[in-house]
C-alpha cells in the first residue's frame, strides 16, 4: 500500500516539476514523462503484487474533514483496473513525450503535463479510495483534469466547445454520485465503504433507487447510450495520448464504480440485469453503426469504444443475472469476459488511438476520405494499426476474440440452461454480440483499408513519414500485448477468480469451479491459434517454393481498360460503407449536401456527409434549447452591478442569521 | 483592564462611524489605518495576562499589515489613479451614518442573543465586531468607487478579527494568521485590479462596469 | 481428438472440389448443356499452381498474405467439425464461436487484400461482401444457438452427431427450419446464386469473384480452394443437423454423410438454376428471411 501512496505521490511531484520547468518545453516535457513513467511503473509493481499475493492491508490516515476519512484499500478489483490505468498512462507518457514535440514554443507544456500526471494520480485514487468523501474528491480531479487536456488546442473553436461539453456532462454525472453516497451514508451511518455493505441489506427498494442513481451517474462517465454525447466530442478534441488514455482507461473508472456499488447493495434482482444487458446491447449496436458512418478516424474510435463499453456492459448484465437467478457459471463467465474486456480494450483502443495520432501528427488530417497509401510511407505504424484493428474485432488469435468468447459462452450457456425468460435474454445477448461484430469488422475494414492501403488519394499523404521510437516504442508494446494476451488468455483467466469474487460477490472457489469449462475452451482456442500460425507459415513457404524457379512480375492495378485511372478513383471510406448506411439511414440520419454534375462535360460537383449523433440532435439540444429559453425570463436579475449582488448575500446572510436567532 | 478593554472597543466604533462619514478616498485609507493600529492594542489588552511570542507575532502582523503595509498600497494607488473624492454616492452620508447607528442596534440585539462558547473579555465585544462587518458590507453596497470597495472589505475583515481576538482562545491566533494572509493576497489582487481597470477605463467608477454585463 | 477425426479432414480435403464439379455439372444438366468435366476444379488448381506472379504495384505484405491467411483460417475451421456421425478433431464448449470467427478471420483476410489493391472493383466487392456477412452473422448465431437449445449441448462435437431418430421425433420440425435457415446462409456466405452469381464477370454484379480479381497463380490456387472448403465445411454443418445418425458406426456414418453432402450440392444447384439472382437491395429482406426460420426454431424450443 505504501508503494502506491508513494506512486501517486511521484505523479504528484513530477506533474508540479513539470509546471514549475514550464519555462523550457523539452524540460518540462521530459520531467512530466519521467514523473508519469517511474510513478506508474511503481503502481504497477503495487497492483501487480496484490494479485499474486491475495489482497493487501489497507491504510488509513487522518483527515479532518467531516464525514471524510483518508482510507485507502486494495482488494483484487482494485489491483486489476490498477494495471490498465498505470500501463496504458505510462506507455501514453512515452507517447506522448514524442507527440508534443510539434507544439515546443507555440503552446505552454508544463500545465499540460501537470495535468497529465494529475489525472493518472486522480484514477489510481478513485480505485483505491474507501471512503465516500475521498473517493467524490478523487472522482472530481479525475473528471476535471481531461478538461484542461482536451482543450490544449484552444485555438480552435471546436476544441473548446468539445471541451464545454465534456464539462457539462462530467458535471451532470457527478450529481446522481452525490445522491448516491449521501443516501448510502443515511443508511449506514457513516460514509466509508466498509459500512455500506452491511447496512445496505437493510432497505430493499432503496436498492434500486441506489442502482438506478449508480448507473445514471458512473454510465455518463463510462459513455452508455443515451449519456453518451460527449465521448463522441472530446475524445477526437483532446492531444492523441490524451485520447488514449480517455477511452482506454478514464470511461472504465465508470464500469469499475458500478461494479463497486454493485458489492455494497446486495443480491440483485433480475431487472438489474436486464437494464444492463439492454444498455449493453443497445450502446454497442448505436455506437458501431454510428461509427461507420464517421470519416473521421479519432471521431470514429471515440464511437468504437462506446461500442466496446456496451459489450463490458452486456457481460456485465449477463453476470448480474446470473448472480441474481443464482447460476455462477452464468455469473462468473459474464464478469470474468468484462473484466477480461476492460484490460484488453485499454491495450487495443490505446494502440489504436496512438496509431491515428501518429497519421495526424505527420500529416495534418485524420479525415479518412483524405488519405490512404500510407502503408508504404510508415509501415510500422500500419502494421501496429492493422493488429490493433484485427483486435477490436474479436479476431482471433488475439485478444479481443478471448474475451468477447467468454461472454458469448456465458450467453449460450443461460440460452441452454435457463428457463424461458432468462434464456432469451441470453440468446439476445449472443446475436446482439454477432451483430455488432459483425459491424466492426467492416468499421475496422473500412478504416485500416482507406487510411493505410490502395493509393494515396490526395497530396496530404506524400508529407507522411513513420514517427520516431518514442512514438512507435509504445504502440510495438501495446501490440505485442494485444497478441500476448489473446495466447496467454488462459493464465489471465487463471488469476481472475479473486478480482472476480470481489466483483460478484461471490466465494471465489465457486468462481473458480464456474471458470473451469472456460479455461478448457481457452486452452483450446489458444492450440488452434497457434495451429493456424502454423499452418499459415507453411502455407506461405508452399508458395514461396512454388514461386521460386518462375517469374514474378509486378505491373499497374488491372484497371479494365480506363485511359487515366486516378487514385480519387479508389473507392473511399464513405463508398464502402454506403450499403450498410444506406441501410440503417432511419438509424443514422446521415446529412448530405450535393450538387450534382450537370450538362454534357460536368466540370464540377461536390458531395458532402456529416453524421452528427442522433441523440445530441434530437434529444439533447431540444431539451437544453427548451430549458434556456425558459430561464431566459429571468435575466433580468443580471444586471452587472456588483454593489447589488453583495447587497443581495449581506440582506441574505443577516436573514439567516436573525431567523436562527 | 476591563475599562480599558472596552474604551479600545469603542474606539473601533468610532473609526467605523468615521469611515462610513468621510468622502475624501484619503481620510478612509487613514480610517483603516487606525482601525489596524487600534487592533493591534486590542490583541495586547486582552491577551495582556500571558504575552506568548504567538501573541507579539500576531500584534506585530496585525499592526504591520493592517496599519502600515495597505494603508501604504491603498496610498501608493490612490497616487496612480486620479480620484481623490468619492463622488455621489448611492446613499448620501448623512443616510449612511444614520444606517451605521441602525446596524449597531441590531448588532447589539444579536450579540445579545448569540450563544456563545467560552468566556469573553466584553460584552460589548460581539456586537461590536458584527457592526464593524456590517460597516464593511454597508460600504461596498453603498458607494461607486472600486476604491471604497477595497476598504470596506478590508474593514469587514476587521471585523471578523474582533471577533476572533475576542470570542475565541487558545488556538484561534493561527486561524488568524490564516485569514491574514487571505486579505493579504486579496487586497493585492485587488489593487492590481483597479490600477488595471482604471488603465483601461480610465475610471474607477463601478456603476459603469454593468456595461458588461451580459 | 481421436484418429477417426482425421478422416473427415482428409475426405474434405480430398473431395471439396469434387463438390464444385457437382454443382455445376447439375447446372449445366438444367441447362441442357454438356458442362465441364466433374474434375475440372482439380485441373485448375493444377494449372494454378504451375504458374508464376505478377503483383500489383500497389500492393503490400497485405495483399500477399491474404490467401495465405484464409486458407488456414478455413482449414483450421474444418477441424471444428464432426462429419459422419464421429466427433471432429478439435472440440470443447464454444466451438461453434470460433468457427464463426475463424471464417470471420478469413473474409477480413481477403477484404484487406481486396483494399490493398486500390482499385474500385475490389472495393466494391469488398464492400458489399462485408455487408452482407454482417447481416450472415447474427443468423449464423441464431441458428447454433437453436441447435445448442435442442440439443442441450454447446459444442459441435455433441450436437451434431446426438442427432439421432429420438431428436427427430420432439424436434423434427425445428431441425427442419434450422437446417433451411442453414442452408440460405450457405448461399449467402458462399457466394452463390441468389446472393451473388458465381459465374458472372460483370464488375457491378460481382462480390465475392471480384474481390479476389488482381490475385493470379498460386494465390489464386489457395482462395479457390479456400472458398471450395469453405463451401463443404457449410454443407457438413447442414447435412448434419438433418441426417439422423448419430450413435452410427464409423463407415456407415461417413458414406451416409458424404452421400448426403452431394446430395446437397445438387441442391445448390438445382437453386442456381432455377432462381436468379435478387437484387442488391433485397438481400437485408433475405436474410431477415433466414433470421425468422432461425427465431422460429429457437422460438419452439421453449
Amino acid at each position: 500500500m505504501y508503494l502506491l501512496v508513494t506512486a501517486i505521490v511521484t505523479l504528484g511531484i513530477g506533474g508540479m516539476a513539470a509546471l514549475l520547468a514550464n519555462r523550457s518545453p523539452r524540460l518540462s516535457s521530459a520531467i512530466g514523462t519521467s514523473g508519469a513513467v517511474l510513478g506508474s511503473a511503481l503502481g504497477l509493481v503495487s497492483a501487480v503484487t496484490c494479485l499474486y499475493s491475495g489482497g493487501t492491508a489497507p491504510l488509513e490516515l487522518s483527515w479532518e474533514v467531516p464525514f471524510g476519512s483518508f482510507s485507502l484499500g486494495m482488494d483484487a478489483l482494485s489491483a486489476f483496473f490498477l494495471l490498465p490505468v498505470f500501463g496504458l498512462s505510462a506507455l501514453a507518457a512515452v507517447y506522448g513525450n514524442e507527440y508534443m514535440r510539434a507544439y515546443h514554443g507555440r503552446k505552454s507544456l508544463g500545465p499540460h503535463w501537470f495535468f497529465f500526471n494529475l489525472l493518472i494520480a486522480g484514477m489510481a485514487l478513485v480505485v483505491t479510495a474507501r471512503n465516500g468523501v475521498l473517493f467524490l474528491i478523487a472522482w472530481e480531479v479525475m473528471s476535471l483534469a481531461p478538461f484542461f487536456l482536451v482543450t490544449f488546442d484552444d485555438d480552435k473553436e471546436s476544441v473548446r466547445s468539445a471541451g464545454w461539453t465534456y464539462l457539462v456532462a462530467a458535471h451532470l454525472g457527478s450529481l446522481p454520485l452525490l445522491v448516491l453516497f449521501i443516501m448510502l451514508g443515511q443508511t449506514s451511518g457513516s460514509l466509508d465503504f466498509s459500512s455500506f455493505g452491511a447496512a445496505a441489506q437493510a432497505a430493499p427498494g432503496a436498492a434500486g433507487i441506489l442502482f438506478m442513481l449508480a448507473v445514471v451517474g458512473f454510465g455518463t462517465k463510462a459513455g452508455f447510450l443515451p449519456l453518451h454525447v460527449w465521448l463522441p466530442e472530446a475524445h477526437p478534441a483532446a492531444p492523441s495520448h490524451v485520447s488514449a488514455v480517455m477511452s482506454g482507461v478514464v470511461i472504465k473508472m465508470g464500469i469499475y464504480g458500478i461494479l463497486r456499488t454493485l458489492t455494497f447493495i446486495g443480491p440483485p434482482p433480475q431487472w438489474w440485469g436486464i437494464t444492463l444487458i439492454g444498455i449493453g446491447l443497445a450502446s454497442g449496436a448505436v455506437g458501431i453503426l454510428f461509427a461507420i458512418a464517421q470519416h473521421d478516424l479519432k471521431r470514429m474510435l471515440a464511437y468504437s469504444s462506446v461500442e466496446n463499453i456496451g459489450i463490458i456492459t452486456t457481460g456485465l448484465g449477463i453476470g448480474l443475472l446470473g448472480r441474481s437467478l443464482d447460476q455462477p457459471v452464468l455469473a462468473a463467465l459474464g464478469f470474468g469476459g468484462a473484466i477480461f474486456h476492460v484490460l484488453n480494450h485499454a491495450m487495443f483502443k490505446g494502440l489504436l488511438f496512438m496509431g491515428a495520432g501518429s497519421v495526424l501528427h505527420s500529416t495534418g488530417t485524420v479525415n479518412i476520405n483524405r488519405l490512404g497509401g500510407l502503408h508504404k510511407k510508415m509501415p510500422k505504424t500500419s502494421a501496429y494499426f492493422l493488429i490493433g484493428a484485427a483486435a477490436v474485432c474479436g479476431l482471433p488469435p488475439f485478444n479481443g476474440f478471448a474475451s468477447e468468447f467468454l461472454i458469448y459462452l456465458a450467453g449460450i450457456t443461460g440460452g441452454t440452461t435457463l428457463p424461458a425468460g432468462g434464456a432469451v435474454t441470453a440468446w439476445c445477448v449472443v446475436v446482439g454480440l454477432a451483430a455488432v461484430g459483425g459491424l466492426a469488422a467492416l468499421c475496422f475494414a473500412q478504416a485500416f483499408g482507406a487510411v493505410f492501403l490502395g493509393e494515396p488519394r490526395g497530396s496530404l499523404a506524400d508529407k507522411a513519414h513513420e514517427p520516431g521510437p518514442m512514438m512507435l516504442v509504445p504502440m510495438a508494446l501495446l501490440a505485442g500485448g494485444c497478441a500476448l494476451s489473446g495466447l496467454l488468455a488462459p493464465m489471465i483467466l487463471f488469476k481472475m477468480p479473486s478480482a472476480l469474487s470481489a466483483a460478484s460477490g461471490i466465494a471465489k472457489e465457486t468462481v473458480a469451479s464456474g471458470l473451469a469449462t472456460a479455461f478448457d475452451s481457452l486452452t483450446f482456442i489458444v492450440l488452434v491459434s497457434a495451429a493456424l500460425i502454423t499452418v499459415a507459415s507453411l502455407l506461405a513457404l508452399l508458395r514461396r517454393r512454388l514461386l521460386e524457379g518462375r517469374t514474378v512480375g509486378e505491373a499497374g492495378t488491372w484497371d479494365c481498360g480506363y485511359a487515366a485511372p486516378t487514385t480519387r478513383m479508389q473507392y473511399t471510406a464513405s463508398s464502402f460503407t454506403q450499403p450498410i448506411t444506406a441501410l440503417m439511414s432511419q438509424v443514422l440520419r446521415i446529412k448530405t449536401r450535393t450538387t450534382a454534375p450537370s450538362g454534357l462535360f460536368p466540370a464540377g460537383a461536390s458531395f458532402e456527409t456529416a453524421t452528427p449523433g442522433g441523440t445530441r440532435e434530437y434529444i439533447y439540444k431540444p431539451v437544453f434549447n427548451g430549458v434556456a429559453s425558459a430561464l431566459s425570463r429571468f435575466k433580468w436579475l443580471q444586471h452587472g452591478r456588483i454593489h447589488l449582488y453583495v447587497m443581495y448575500i449581506a440582506i441574505t446572510l443577516i436573514a439567516l442569521l436573525v431567523w436562527k436567532l | 483592564m476591563g475599562i480599558w478593554v472596552d474604551s479600545t472597543i469603542i474606539f473601533i466604533v468610532l473609526t467605523n462611524f468615521m469611515l462610513l462619514a468621510s468622502s475624501r478616498l484619503a481620510a478612509l485609507v487613514r480610517g483603516v489605518a487606525l482601525q489596524g493600529f487600534t487592533l493591534g492594542a486590542l490583541l495586547l489588552l486582552t491577551h495582556s495576562d500571558n504575552l506568548t511570542y504567538r501573541v507579539w507575532l500576531l500584534v506585530v502582523a496585525a499592526v504591520g499589515i493592517k496599519g502600515i503595509a495597505f494603508p501604504m498600497f491603498l496610498k501608493r494607488t490612490l497616487n496612480n489613479i486620479n480620484v481623490h473624492r468619492e463622488v455621489e454616492p448611492y446613499i448620501g452620508y448623512s443616510l449612511s451614518i444614520l444606517i451605521g447607528i441602525a446596524g449597531l442596534l441590531l448588532s447589539l440585539w444579536i450579540g445579545s442573543r448569540l450563544p456563545l462558547p467560552g468566556p469573553i473579555v466584553s460584552t460589548l465585544a460581539i456586537p461590536v465586531a458584527f457592526s464593524t462587518m456590517l460597516t464593511g458590507f454597508f460600504l461596498i453596497i453603498s458607494r461607486k468607487n472600486a476604491l471604497t470597495q477595497v476598504i470596506g472589505y478590508l474593514a469587514a475583515e476587521n471585523g471578523i478579527f474582533v471577533f476572533g481576538v475576542t470570542a475565541v482562545h487558545s488556538s484561534s491566533i493561527w486561524v488568524e494568521l490564516g485569514i491574514l494572509l487571505d486579505v493579504l493576497v486579496a487586497v493585492f489582487v485587488m489593487g492590481i485590479a483597479i490600477h488595471h481597470i482604471n488603465k483601461e477605463f480610465e475610471s474607477t467608477d463601478v456603476d459603469r462596469f454593468s456595461s458588461l454585463k451580459d | 481428438m481421436d484418429a477417426e477425426a482425421l478422416i473427415h479432414i482428409g475426405i474434405a480435403l480430398l473431395l471439396a472440389p469434387l463438390f464444385l464439379g457437382v454443382v455445376n455439372r447439375t447446372k449445366a444438366v438444367f441447362a441442357g448443356r454438356q458442362g465441364r468435366p466433374l474434375l475440372q476444379a482439380y485441373f485448375d488448381l493444377a494449372k494454378l499452381l504451375r504458374k508464376g506472379a505478377v503483383y500489383s504495384r500497389t500492393t503490400t505484405w497485405v495483399f500477399r498474405a491474404g490467401p495465405v491467411i484464409g486458407l488456414s483460417a478455413v482449414l483450421m475451421s474444418l477441424t471444428l467439425l464432426p462429419f459422419g456421425g464421429q466427433g471432429a478433431l478439435i472440440s470443447f464448449k464454444g466451438d461453434f464461436v470460433l468457427f464463426a470467427y475463424l471464417l470471420g478471420l478469413a473474409r477480413f483476410s481477403t477484404v484487406m487484400a481486396a483494399m490493398d489493391v486500390g482499385s474500385s472493383f475490389e472495393g466494391m466487392g469488398a464492400s458489399r461482401e462485408v455487408t452482407f456477412s454482417a447481416l450472415a452473422e447474427p443468423v449464423l448465431f441464431l441458428c447454433f444457438l437453436a441447435l445448442a437449445r435442442h440439443t442441450g449441448v454447446f459444442s459441435f462435437s455433441e450436437m451434431l452427431p446426438a442427432i439421432s431418430y429420438s431428436t427427430w421425433t420432439h424436434a423434427g420440425p425445428a431441425l427442419v427450419l434450422v437446417a433451411s435457415a442453414l442452408f440460405l446462409v450457405t448461399l449467402a456466405e458462399n457466394s452463390r446464386i441468389p446472393i451473388d452469381d458465381p459465374n458472372t464477370h460483370l464488375e457491378l454484379t460481382m462480390i465475392h469473384e471480384v474481390m479476389v480479381l488482381d490475385h493470379g497463380g498460386p494465390d489464386f490456387a489457395f482462395i479457390q480452394y479456400g472458398s471450395a472448403l469453405k463451401l463443404w465445411a457449410f454443407s457438413a454443418l447442414v447435412v448434419g443437423t438433418l441426417l439422423p445418425i448419430g450413435g452410427i458406426d464409423l463407415p456407415t456414418g461417413v458414406v451416409l454423410s458424404t452421400a448426403g453432402t452431394f446430395i446437397l450440392a445438387v441442391m445448390v444447384g438445382a437453386v442456381e438454376s432455377t432462381m436468379a439472382r435478387l437484387r442488391l437491395l433485397r438481400v437485408p429482406q433475405y436474410m431477415a428471411g433466414a433470421a425468422a426460420f432461425a427465431v422460429f426454431a429457437l422460438v419452439i424450443a421453449l
